[in-house]
């Protein structure tokens, strides 16, 4: 699937992950740091993903 | 997951409430709690006026569409920073946002209208841009509070804000800066505005959800000044706290609110605000830190050009 990534917006493919959960952890990201939007739907941890997803992976940690 | 209202799908999971939410149920959640803390902690009356500083950022516009959404009326102010390409793209989400719903957005400059840009601060006083940015912000803001008539000046610190300025504060023990940390910061004689948040029951994980769910449009990059910041650093530290106890973060702020604040009430000496002589704000000193920071940045940006 494709990952997008922010801060600053970039793109990584990443593949055999089928789940939300998995994919944070995959990627060592704290589900508390972070928005998981499909479309414009915001997917929760148990949600199963596909080899075609376009995932974006949204930091909310911003300000200081 | 189901959310927890109306057994739909959920968008949402709020662990530390133990809760799911389906989007609209999310959005009713996300009132409740900016309705509750504006009650519990008296933020304002009746007919009060208010303003709030707008930064074009998830916190800002989803506490502008939530008031609204409430049936407060507030104005914006949003103030331009000079970061390149940041400050502008920042002003075009509040300006969009404000258009769409007929809101009043005020535009300060600080480049065109105070001669310097915040990066040009930073350069000029050796400090942390961050330092430059609050300082021209808090300073900013209450002098728009103060020509503007407002009564209270409306703020987006959310859950994570506050709890990461707290932990900084404790790990430094700052007390005077500790002692001032609240809800609700009260007008000044001087003429400091009050100041208040309401977004301190929310996380900034929710407020990022809740303008998803609104199709509300914000700044998502983070401010080239900001990467790689102390609070920043401390919210990421804190958030790994959250994932292995959820709740700790909302715990450590309230709990020091409910119980560590009054021990700290009288920590800090009265400041004895008096007017500026430069500007008239009110200040500690003599001339107040905006105005020491303004000459400082023109007296390095002249020797500059000459």
């Amino acid at each position: 699937m494709r990952v997008i990534l922010r801060q600053p917006r970039r793109e990584i493919e990443v593949s055999g992950i089928r789940r939300v959960d998995r994919l944070l952890e995959h990627l060592d990201m704290v589900a508390e740091s972070v928005l998981v939007i499909r479309g414009d739907e915001l997917l929760t941890s148990d949600i199963g993903l596909e080899e075609d997803d376009v995932i974006e992976l949204r930091p909310v940690i911003s300000g200081g | 997951m189901k959310c927890r209202v109306c057994r739909d799908r959920a968008a949402i999971q709020v662990r530390r409430h133990n809760a799911n939410f389906c989007p609209e149920h999310f959005v009713e959640h996300v009132h409740r709690q900016v309705e509750r803390t504006i009650h519990d902690h008296r933020m304002w009356e009746p007919g009060e006026k208010l303003v709030l500083g707008v930064s074009g950022g998830k916190d800002s516009l989803a506490l502008w569409d939530i008031l609204t959404d409430l049936g407060h009326r507030v104005d914006g102010v949003y103030l331009h920073l000079g970061i390149d390409g940041y400050s502008s793209d920042s002003l075009q989400f509040s300006q969009a946002f404000a258009a769409e719903r007929g809101l009043d957005l005020t535009v300060v400059d600080l480049p065109a209208e105070y001669g310097f840009s915040v990066p040009e601060a930073a350069a000029a006083s050796r400090r942390v841009p961050c330092s430059a940015c609050g300082l021209s912000k808090r300073y900013i803001l209450n002098q728009v509070a103060e020509d503007g008539g407002y009564d209270v000046l409306v703020m987006g610190h959310n859950l994570d804000d506050e709890a990461a300025t707290l932990f900084g504060n404790v790990i430094q023990w700052n007390i005077d800066y500790l002692s001032r940390q609240s809800p609700v910061l009260p007008a000044t004689e001087g003429g400091l505005a009050r100041k208040v948040k309401p977004l301190i029951r929310l996380a900034e994980r929710e407020t990022a959800a809740y303008c998803v769910i609104r199709g509300i449009d914000y700044e998502v990059e983070e401010c080239p000044m900001a990467a790689g910041n102390t609070v920043n650093r401390y919210k990421e530290w804190l958030n790994r706290l959250e994932d292995a106890s959820p709740g700790i973060k909302a715990q450590f702020l309230f709990g020091y609110f409910e119980r560590g604040a009054p021990v700290f009430e009288d920590a800090s000496e009265d400041p004895g605000l008096q007017p500026c002589q430069v500007c008239g704000q009110p200040t500690t000193g003599e001339t107040c830190a905006f105005c020491r920071l303004r000459n400082l940045t023109a007296v390095r940006i002249s020797g500059m050009e000459a």
